[in-house]
């Protein structure tokens, strides 16, 4: 598990033993097997998370009572190495359609020797949920906003690393 | 989302992303806050105390005037959300992926089970 200080990003490493195309499988067919169960936003259980798989497929949770939730989209598509999805919820759980507002979760599956696979994953943009859709249009070059608070933050690092 | 970040929880309401997206012009007082939105001082004061306590502003006395400003910690709250998150989430999946590893030969080590989840090799520095 790795991470840099700079950017308000989250990386992880996970090293499965496991074939590529069967880690890749695993992640993306049964995510809701191995998905922690109380992170999801329905209001019954749910029983299924369904990646579909595309470009541009949906990405979304299935409840005991039938329902559906959408989670975000399939942005890439690309067995069996890469997977990346945009995440739209945002604090009230709702599924906001802007993609100026979403996330991204890249996931890479990176075949190391036989029966190992190395994947890694990248949760990026989530400074996004905070920033309205119209602002990040129109004003995306103005200092301002998150923009201001992540240049705050890479400095506080920087400042923080330095210290030690 | 089980325990979702207070700091995007708290910018989930349009008013508050309002205030807080002000607040990136620079530091303001609340009558200035308030000037641009079109909601009362106190509401103002409300949300401002929202923000506050997710981390996402701070306010500091000068004189007589009360200046709120962006927090450059708040995105922590998130980052480390997230962190946690899929911490979790890929020690969940790849003791199940393991544990469904198709019926193929592994070429060595293939006596030694995978089946336990918890890394021996985890240790606390100080």
């Amino acid at each position: 598990m790795q991470q840099t200080k700079q950017d308000p990003v989250v990386r992880k490493i996970v090293v499965v033993n496991a074939e590529q195309e069967h880690a890749f499988a695993v992640f993306t067919n049964n995510m809701g097997q191995w998905w922690p169960k109380e992170h999801h936003i329905g209001g019954s259980p749910m029983v299924a998370v369904v990646v579909e798989p595309r470009n541009g497929g949906r990405w979304y949770e299935k409840d005991e009572d039938g329902s559906e939730c959408d989670w975000g989209t399939v942005l890439v598509y690309d067995p069996p190495r890469k997977v990346v999805f945009s995440w739209h919820l945002n604090g009230d759980f709702e599924f906001v359609p802007d993609r100026a507002r979403a996330s991204e979760v890249e996931v890479r599956f990176i075949s190391e020797h036989p029966g190992t696979t190395k994947v890694e994953l990248e949760h990026r943009h989530f400074e996004r949920h905070g920033e309205s859709g119209d602002r990040l249009r129109t004003e995306v070059d103005k200092p301002g906003g998150w923009s201001y608070v992540l240049e705050g933050y890479g400095k506080l690092m920087t400042a923080r690393d330095l210290g030690q | 989302m089980a325990n979702y970040p207070q700091s995007l929880i708290a910018l989930a309401d349009p008013t508050r992303l309002a205030v807080f997206e002000r607040l990136g012009q620079g530091p303001a007082a609340v009558h200035e806050i308030a000037k641009g939105l079109p909601v009362s001082r106190p509401a103002v004061s409300q949300h401002l105390r929202v923000l506050k306590d997710a981390n996402l502003v701070f306010d500091r006395q000068i004189g007589n005037r009360r200046i709120y400003q962006l927090n450059p910690a708040g995105i922590e709250s998130i980052r480390a959300y997230f962190d946690q998150f899929w911490g979790d989430a890929l020690e969940s999946f790849k003791s199940f992926v393991e544990n469904r590893e198709p019926k193929k030969p592994i070429p060595s080590n293939a006596t030694n089970k995978t089946r336990s989840s918890r890394p021996k090799n985890r240790r606390r520095k100080r």
